[in-house]
């Protein structure tokens, strides 16, 4: 029976969310490759190689074609040199770093994506990574630079205490949202705002947490020895055991939402609030620890940050983690699997980026391919457009948008 | 203008919804599709529409071939169509509702509203509708925001009206009215095609018509035809019509309702000084034109929406105050009006909808877990006794029709241990074969002496399961009546008239 067209369920999620998680694994791989066609034209147009030969295209294409294949090669080849395999070292330890540099990378990407991607299924915009890693990071650098603690108890106590301060300060924004319905993607935004405030202060403030004998400039110490995450294979590479703590996360994740009655409850809000709460959840209180959870992963990032570091740390040592985890998130489809390999694969860019920088390419670029992945990603018409994929079974806002853009006449 | 469509076949994937449909409308007749949910009426008049594109077979217009390619063309052809979920903005007025797509313009393309007004008040005044143009839609009843769909499709010239189940959603009142229109249209000349599953509506109004099983024209009928060849033909097998049922064997009180006062959103009373006692072993049916605080009763039995004065007495438990948990602890099985809204999460499997309401503990939960290798069990024995259609267990509920997605919701609430039921318009957008099943149940589970409350406006519905019936009018019970009394009777409490 053709059910769909005469009884729709109303749709009472968040209809462009669903419709952008709902994309499944080949969407997800469809947009990286065009994410990196659409980094080969950047790279093809910045090529000084390529723009003369394009003079006199006309006279001889093959020296464009050949300079426009060049630099795509050499800026590709770079990528992977710096984020998997470096052939060119003498060495094996060296050939393989830009591998454990990428895990380095892709840890704290992977704990916060997993927060993101957990707020994501219960219905929330959590845009507030940043600064629950910032709060978490704040709390794990005082008790690993002014709190003295036996070997092994001070990193399980300044993890513990980075956790739970990230979670209670994402758990505020739940318990707003419940009490007073303030929109969790202004609260968390403005929460930003002041976690990078009061962190800057304690860094800057001697009595707080300014590295002793400092100068003006907020900074801390660097963690003392016992609070340190240990290096996962030996000096030779910077790798620690915060990575190990993300796949942990990954698989913490996994079970919550696949397995758990508590992530059931999570989805069954996120899927459809009113019959949630006809059916006796307290959709109020899912919101806050929901949050809370999302804010606990978001955790392990602050854990990898202000832990696995060997120097002081400054304010910005949540880098663009905050953002990028939404977009790890969105490319992992909020699914455990995919927010590991999507953090993977943004941990890759991070670690692959200098070696392109190297080689006389912007570094930047990198970022337009990540911009344009989670672009295909957010517009899943198009990338259907693109490669002709059978629409999705149930028409939704986005697509029936796009397709009246697009497409002239009726459905077939 | 007459409408025929010749061999219309459209199929989706393996699936054959439409199979070589054959159907002719005459100029100023009421020609009524009937058929079952999922039968495929509403996909044919999607083909009709432009929507979809037919595989086979062809649209004609006054024995002209049409060649739609999308509900645009449709439209300029002449052709209507009134939805079952409005296409209206709740925000603009009728006017700028009607407008809305081809709007009359003034000079730098400024938007002439007086000449929409004038539009809306020249049709509603020919077919005597009652509607102000100025009038914001979100604060106009169903059955006027109805009314204005039909005006939209009436402002574009349309020859022939496509009315897919419009009165799925009207009161008894409203549905007498929307008739009356029709019938109006059709003397006018406007051919109109009438989509619905309820026998009553068609006897009345119909010229002629087709009953569609399985995607397939089983036959012409005639409006004289008895209900139950009709529904004979709309099933596929014999139909029993009446729910059988023996006397009730009363118990104790099962829920004593007293002095209930509920205030709404709007700070008014919706339900004012409401008192009753259920029995165990009895229905008692709460009828009521829909919007007389029925809803808001139901809400404030299971805990859903604040109780502002009297009490609510389960057996002798106090449930007043309780949240919606413990009332569903307490052993209340609530199946809600709104059944895509409230009572199934569409984008669950059905062994997942199942265990909404008991995820804390046994027999679905084990320590913090799911408890896959029970819920996989239970899902596939509820799914055999309450004769749910699926491929399997792992079907998401929105892929479900509405009858089976009921069946759903009904399996869930009556499998549990209940020393009530509350059960609002069990049957609203189901189809026939599935009335009779559900209706059937809720027998059983009075019969196993449980106090059973069902909220309907149906009149049919509550004198087929009521052993009493309370009315209800502006939020106050007008009368508890017994189950024997007339229609007449019923329909003047309904307005507010006391016995």
């Amino acid at each position: 029976m053709n059910n769909a067209a005469e009884t729709p369920v109303v749709n009472r999620g968040n209809a462009v969310l669903k419709e952008i998680l709902s994309g499944g694994a080949t969407r997800a791989l469809l947009s990286v490759l065009l994410g990196f066609v659409v980094g080969a034209i950047f790279m093809v147009f910045s090529n000084e190689a390529f723009l003369t030969a394009a003079q006199y295209f006309t006279a001889r294409p093959t020296d464009s074609l050949a300079a426009a294949w060049t630099a795509i090669a050499d800026g590709y080849s770079a990528l992977f040199r710096g984020s998997i395999y470096n052939y060119a070292a003498d060495d094996i330890v060296v050939a393989f770093r830009p591998l454990t540099e990428t895990l380095r990378f892709a840890g704290p990407l992977i704990a916060s994506g997993l927060g993101i991607a957990l707020a994501f299924r219960v219905g929330l915009f959590n845009i507030g990574a940043s600064g629950q890693l910032l709060f978490g990071a704040l709390w794990a650098t005082w008790i690993s630079t002014r709190v003295s603690l036996p070997w092994g108890v001070h990193l399980i106590v300044a993890a513990l205490v980075a956790i739970l301060a990230s979670a209670a300060y994402a758990a505020v924004v739940g318990f707003l949202k419940a009490r007073t319905g303030a929109h969790e993607v202004i609260v968390t935004i403005m929460m930003n705002y002041i976690a990078a405030g009061i962190l800057t202060y304690f860094f800057r403030t001697p009595e707080l947490l300014r590295e002793v004998d400092g100068g003006g400039t907020p900074k801390s110490d660097a963690p003392a020895e016992t609070a340190q995450l240990p290096y996962l294979l030996g000096d030779q590479y910077t790798l620690h055991w915060g990575f190990i703590l993300a796949i942990v996360g990954v698989f913490a994740y996994w079970w919550i939402m696949e397995r758990s009655t508590m992530g059931y409850r999570f989805r069954m809000v996120g899927h459809n609030a009113d019959a949630a709460r006809t059916a006796g959840i307290n959709v109020e209180r899912t919101f806050m620890i929901a949050m809370a959870v999302s804010g606990a992963f978001v955790g392990l990032a602050a854990v990898n940050q202000a832990l696995g570091a060997r120097a002081g740390m400054t304010p910005d040592i949540d880098g663009t983690i905050g953002f990028d985890a939404i977009t790890v998130a969105l490319l992992g489809s909020s699914t455990a699997p995919g927010v590991l390999l999507a953090g993977l694969l943004f941990g890759a860019f991070k670690a692959g980026a200098p070696a392109m920088q190297v080689i006389g390419l912007s570094p930047e670029i990198t970022g337009v391919v990540q911009g344009f992945i989670v672009l295909f990603i957010a517009a899943p018409p198009l990338v259907r457009a693109i490669f002709r994929l059978p629409p999705p079974q149930k028409s939704t806002v986005v697509a029936d948008w796009w397709r009246s853009l697009v497409t002239k006449g009726g459905r077939k | 203008m007459k409408l025929e469509l010749r061999g219309i076949t459209k199929r989706f994937g393996a699936l054959v919804a439409n199979d070589h449909i054959d159907l002719v409308v005459k100029s100023g007749e009421i020609h009524s599709l009937l058929g079952e949910n999922g039968a495929g009426k509403s996909t044919l008049m999607n083909v009709l529409y432009g929507l979809y594109s037919a595989d086979e077979g062809e649209i004609l217009l006054d024995d002209v071939v049409q060649n739609f390619k999308g509900p645009g063309d449709a439209m300029a052809a002449g052709i209507g169509m009134v939805h079952q979920h409005f296409m209206l903005i709740p925000v603009f007025t009728v006017a700028e509702n009607v407008v809305l797509g081809h709007e009359p313009t003034g000079a730098l393309d400024t938007l002439d509203l007086e000449a929409a007004r004038k539009l809306v008040r020249e049709i509603s005044d020919r077919f005597g509708f009652d509607i102000d143009p100025d009038a914001l839609v979100e604060d106009l009843p169903v059955g006027a925001q109805q009314r204005v769909e039909i005006i939209k499709a009436l402002a574009r010239d349309a020859k022939v009206l496509v009315l897919d189940e419009p009165t799925a959603v009207l009161t008894p009142q409203e549905t007498d009215e929307l008739m009356a229109i029709m019938k109006g249209l059709a003397k006018a000349g406007t051919s109109i095609v009438f989509i619905t599953h309820k026998l009553r509506e068609v006897q009345e109004v119909a010229d002629r018509i087709t009953v569609i099983r399985l995607g397939a024209v089983v036959g012409d009928a005639k409006p004289t035809d008895s209900a139950s060849t009709l529904a004979t033909m709309m099933v596929g097998r014999a139909v029993d019509l009446d729910v059988k049922k023996h006397s009730p064997k009363k118990g104790d009180a099962g829920l004593t309702v007293t002095n209930l006062t509920v205030v709404g959103d709007r700070h008014n009373k919706v339900v004012d000084d409401v008192s009753f006692t259920v029995h165990a072993g009895e229905v008692l049916a709460i009828a009521g034109v829909q919007g007389n605080g029925q809803t808001e009763l139901a809400e404030a039995l299971v805990g859903l929406r604040e109780v502002t004065g009297g009490q609510i007495i389960l057996g002798k438990l106090d449930i007043t105050d309780s949240t919606v948990r413990e009332v569903i602890d307490a052993g209340v099985g609530y199946i809600p009006e709104d059944r895509s809204k409230d009572g199934l999460v569409g984008d669950f499997t059905i062994a997942e909808n199942f265990m909404v309401n008991r995820s804390y503990g046994p027999p679905f939960a084990k320590g913090l877990s799911i408890d896959f290798a029970n819920r996989a069990r239970i899902a596939e024995d509820l799914i055999t006794e309450y004769d749910v259609r699926t491929p399997s267990q792992t079907t998401l509920a929105k892929q479900l029709s509405g009858g089976n997605q009921q069946k759903v919701v009904v399996a869930r609430e009556l499998s549990r241990d209940l020393n009530l039921l509350i059960a609002s318009q069990p049957t609203r957008g189901v189809d026939v074969g599935s009335i009779e099943f559900i209706h059937e149940r809720i027998i059983a589970t009075r019969d196993a002496g449980k106090p059973v409350v069902i909220i309907s406006t149906e009149l049919d519905e509550v004198s087929a399961l009521a052993d009493r019936i309370a009315v209800m009018y502006r939020g106050k019970i007008v009368g508890i009546v017994d189950a024997t009394t007339s229609r007449e009777t019923l329909g003047r409490m309904m307005a507010g008239a006391t016995v």
